[in-house]
């Protein structure tokens, strides 16, 4: 019986400017592949699909139980996490290439430091007086909770910026996962203190304002945030904060 | 005088814990981690974290969760750190419970716990199913907030080699790679804090993260670090086996009704369903008639590891056994075990409501490490260690939820004890022993690229996984034990004849992973001789030829350090610390 192959094809480019080709694998299948581990095939048995030696692909992963975030890439036109892409549920030959809104690093890896960087910028944390104790938190009762848990979920993978149209460089805007996490740390009892400069950071350009609606993000969030409640909650917020200070100046 | 400049590699749990109180005490730090902090392992936990809150009027006490904790570790945890760790949860979970964790809540508004594994209190304080990810994400805003202020450089994307010796054996700063230019330098440090997490990679696959390889551990042990209880090794009975990694399914499967079975024939080829009862062999409920499915961890996965490996009736051939859930109604287990259900679905393609799972006992958490003492330090001056990279708080076998306190408690310690070192520590001799590390790393470097053999790494990878996970986890023979060693003297062999297919100096994975392996194959000797030298069954550590516990012999922390000569480790016995509770047998099968 002839071996079972899966069909893979990979986006590759050695550095940052170097140019982008794409190079095929053939590789024998087994039960429960994800395209991690086709990967990791590739790694042990560096050839490719015309008999070549070549090199192991180079990305990012570390979980691979789609909660770390590391692993996301755009596989047969979908940006996802690779960790959870199944071998047995994608159309052949598979297309992997890296995220198209970051800077590429090398093959799949690329440099999604932005979105940390947006969070310092919005001042992503509740500003407790020390860690010493004292004494218990503020009472947050279960609807609250269930509130704050889904958006507290988000895994900093960046596929919402990745779909969004208006994340490019012409419009600087932080995107759907930073609002999220405004939204967040805005209504929690402490975190709260630091709302209006929160608002104020996403207030001009690069803010809320950027968004079209297009709900791109909400459909491929691994997490399923509640993205789009999130920015028009936040955009109302902010709009408010911007009078506001339009008429304290 | 200037501020201390501590070094902390990791940014998992212990990590950041350690961070937070050095930049809250005026410190700087510079913190290391080859992933991007908030991607490290610690997002994985699910379960929750301990502390003796008594809020379910059950009258829990501090002192009880020591005492389950010593029990539960088969008495071999020193007892005055754990004791410290137990009397400090209950602040530790107020402090994170301060920084904005959505942990669960009751009704009025407070904290929510529930039972876990090793205890009969509700102590476990959980948010949802990613307890982990939330306490981890709590951490990095404090510490993306001290960065703000420029109190934390962060070296992400970096992996730790080395320490930096001076000529007295003291800490003077780390050697580390950029793992994109792949360039190596050294920094400067007053003290050093190690919290790179686990060990998993050893054993090829585990529940671990890809980066828990304990490359760092090996790395200072080859240094001169000591290595403590290498041979304690926790395997969770119900994993699902993945072609690239074993992941976790929660205990509830069977707190909820599970039932594990295979088929009493054999390489049996009919799928599971058409496999009528009287064909099935329901063997915990057959072997332990009175818990049934819900038998401790370490039980469990013995009676698992045994009808596959000595009855050879894994499914399929496979190491597998079924954990079917089919019999319970769709509605039930949706309201009940959605969440888990669907990591099943979605890593295996298959329905647990229609089919009856896969699992198998996985290498999940290492309780041994890098000796520290009770300040967290090491026996290399300077050198402090924090989190599932050391030694100290899990004793012969860890409970459910005591990971992520320990990482933070330990966190806590050793940064200000870092700080305390840092401010008494006399100035180096001549540059601290940087240049000669740093020519150190880079002849390691050169040897490597220069090597032309014929043997890929990721398969000397693989067959010391297979080795370790087949004789060196749940079932320990010596003779299968002695096989593995001379196994792994023979991989490092061909490690010396290693093909990089990747000679490239631009963010070379290959290239970092060949490094790691080497240190690999070095604690896994470790981890190994250990096992082979306690021939007694402790905690997670089981040897049929020696079924009981010998308190008389081995009532002892096992020390490894490396003879550098002979190229192997060397091993030492120290006393336990036991001043607060007198061991006593530990059986949770007696009825009580
Ligand atoms: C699936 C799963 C579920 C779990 N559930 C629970 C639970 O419910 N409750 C519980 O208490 N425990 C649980 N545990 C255990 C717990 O998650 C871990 O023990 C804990 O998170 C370890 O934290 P850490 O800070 O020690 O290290 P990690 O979180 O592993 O972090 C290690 C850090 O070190 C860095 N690093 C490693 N090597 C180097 C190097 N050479 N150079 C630079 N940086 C390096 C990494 O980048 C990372 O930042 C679970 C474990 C698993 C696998
Ligand atoms: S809704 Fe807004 S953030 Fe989301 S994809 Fe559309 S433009 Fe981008
Ligand atoms: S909001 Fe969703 S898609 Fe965006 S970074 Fe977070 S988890 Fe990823
Ligand atoms: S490896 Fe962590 S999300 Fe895929």
């Amino acid at each position: 019986m002839a071996e079972k192959v899966i069909q893979i094809e990979i986006k590759r480019q050695s550095g940052p400017d170097a140019p982008a080709t794409w190079e095929k694998f053939e590789i024998p299948w087994k039960p429960g592949m994800n395209v991690i581990s086709v990967m990791r095939e590739i790694a042990a048995n560096p050839v490719n699909a015309n008999g070549q030696d070549t090199t192991p692909i180079v990305y990012d992963s570390n979980c691979l139980e789609e909660i770390c975030g590391s692993c996301a890439m755009v596989i047969n036109g979908k940006a996802r996490m690779a960790c959870s892409a199944l071998v047995d549920k994608l159309e052949q030959p598979i297309r992997v290439q890296p995220l198209t809104k970051f800077p590429v690093v090398r093959d799949l890896s690329v440099d999604r430091s932005v979105l940390f960087e947006n969070l310092k910028a919005v001042k992503a944390w509740v500003p407790v007086d020390g860690t010493y104790d004292l004494g218990s938190g503020p009472r947050v009762f279960p609807q609250q909770q269930e509130v704050a848990y889904p958006l507290s979920n988000c895994i900093s993978c960046c596929c919402c910026m990745e779909v969004c149209p208006q994340f490019n460089d012409a419009t600087g805007f932080v995107g759907a996962a930073t609002i999220a996490q405004v939204k967040l740390f805005n209504s929690h009892p402490t975190g709260k203190v630091l709302k209006e400069d929160r608002l104020r950071a996403l207030a001009g350009d690069g803010g809320v304002q950027e968004c079209g609606y297009a709900q791109n993000c909400v459909q491929v969030c691994p997490k399923q945030l509640p993205l789009t409640e999130a920015i028009s909650d936040v955009t109302r917020d902010v709009t408010l904060q911007v009078a506001k200070d339009f008429l304290r100046a | 005088m200037a501020a201390p400049k501590i070094i902390v590699v990791g940014g998992g749990l212990a990590g950041l814990a350690a961070v937070i109180k050095i930049a809250e005490a005026g410190g700087n730090v510079d913190l290391f981690s080859i992933v991007p902090v908030k991607r490290s392992h610690s997002v994985c936990a699910q379960g929750g974290i301990n502390a003796a809150k008594n809020l379910k009027g059950e009258g829990d006490t501090t002192w009880k969760h020591f005492d389950d904790t010593i029990y539960g570790g088969d008495f071999l945890a020193n007892q005055t750190p754990v004791k410290a760790m137990c009397e400090a949860a209950p602040g530790i979970i107020d402090l994170l419970d301060r920084m904005g964790v959505p942990f669960n809540r009751t009704p009025e508004g407070l904290l929510d716990f529930r039972r876990f594994g090793g205890t009969l209190y509700h102590r476990t304080a959980f948010a949802g199913a990613t307890t982990g990810q939330q306490l981890l994400y709590a951490l990095d805003e404090q510490v993306r907030r001290y960065e703000a202020e420029g109190r934390v450089r962060k070296f992400e994307g970096w992996e730790f080699l080395s320490a930096v010796l001076d000529s007295e054996g003291v800490a003077r700063g780390i050697s580390a790679m950029d793992l994109r230019t792949m360039e190596l330098t050294t920094f400067p440090a007053d003290a050093i804090i190690i919290a790179t997490g686990g060990i998993g990679a050893i054993f090829g696959k585990s529940t671990n993260s890809v980066v828990c390889t304990g490359s760092a551990q090996s790395a200072l042990y080859q240094q001169g670090a000591w290595y403590a209880n290498g041979e304690f090794i926790q395997v969770h009975p119900t994993s699902i086996p993945g072609e690239d990694k074993l992941r976790l399914m929660s205990e509830s499967a069977r707190g909820e009704g599970g039932r594990v079975w295979v088929p009493r024939t054999p390489g049996d080829k009919r799928e599971a369903r058409s496999i009528p009862e009287t064909e099935r062999w329901y063997f915990l409920e057959e072997w332990y008639p009175k818990y049934g499915n819900l038998v401790p961890r370490d039980v469990a996965t013995r009676a698992i590891h045994k009808v596959v490996y000595e009855h050879g009736l894994g499914i399929d051939g496979q190491p597998m056994v079924y954990l079917d859930l089919t019999h319970i109604d769709r509605a039930t287990l949706n309201r009940k075990l959605e969440g888990i259900l669907e990591i099943y679905e979605k890593f295996v393609g298959d329905d647990p409501r229609d089919v009856p799972m896969k699992i198998f006992p996985g290498m999940h958490y290492t309780m041994g490490g890098l000796w520290v003492d009770f300040n967290q330090m090491t026996n290399i001056p300077g050198v402090f260690a924090a989190g599932e990279a050391e030694y100290q708080y899990h004793g012969a076998n860890r409970l459910g939820a005591n990971s992520l306190v320990s990482c933070i408690f330990g966190g806590f310690v050793s940064g200000p004890n870092a700080m305390a070192y840092a401010k008494s520590l006399k100035a180096a001799q001549g540059d601290g022993g940087h240049a000669q590390e740093l020519a150190r790393q880079r002849e390691l470097n050169q040897q490597l690229l220069s090597s032309k053999g014929k043997e890929n790494p990721f398969r000397i990878w693989r067959e010391l996984g297979d080795t370790m996970t087949k004789n060196v986890t749940v079932i320990r023979h010596n003779k299968n034990i002695a096989e593995t060693e001379a196994k792994i003297v023979e991989l490092m062999e061909r490690y010396r004849n290693i093909d990089l297919s990747d000679r490239s100096q631009w963010a070379n994975t290959s290239f970092a992973f060949t490094r790691q392996l080497w240190n690999m194959l070095q604690i896994s000797r470790v981890v190994a001789q250990g096992a082979r030298l306690r021939d007694e069954s402790r905690g997670a550590h089981y040897k049929p030829d020696f079924p009981e516990r010998n308190d008389e012999k081995f009532l002892k922390t096992t020390k490894a350090s490396f003879d550098a000569a002979a190229n192997e480790p060397r091993f030492s016995f120290e006393d336990v610390d036991i001043q607060h509770i007198p061991p006593r047998p530990r059986r949770y099968d007696a009825a009580s």
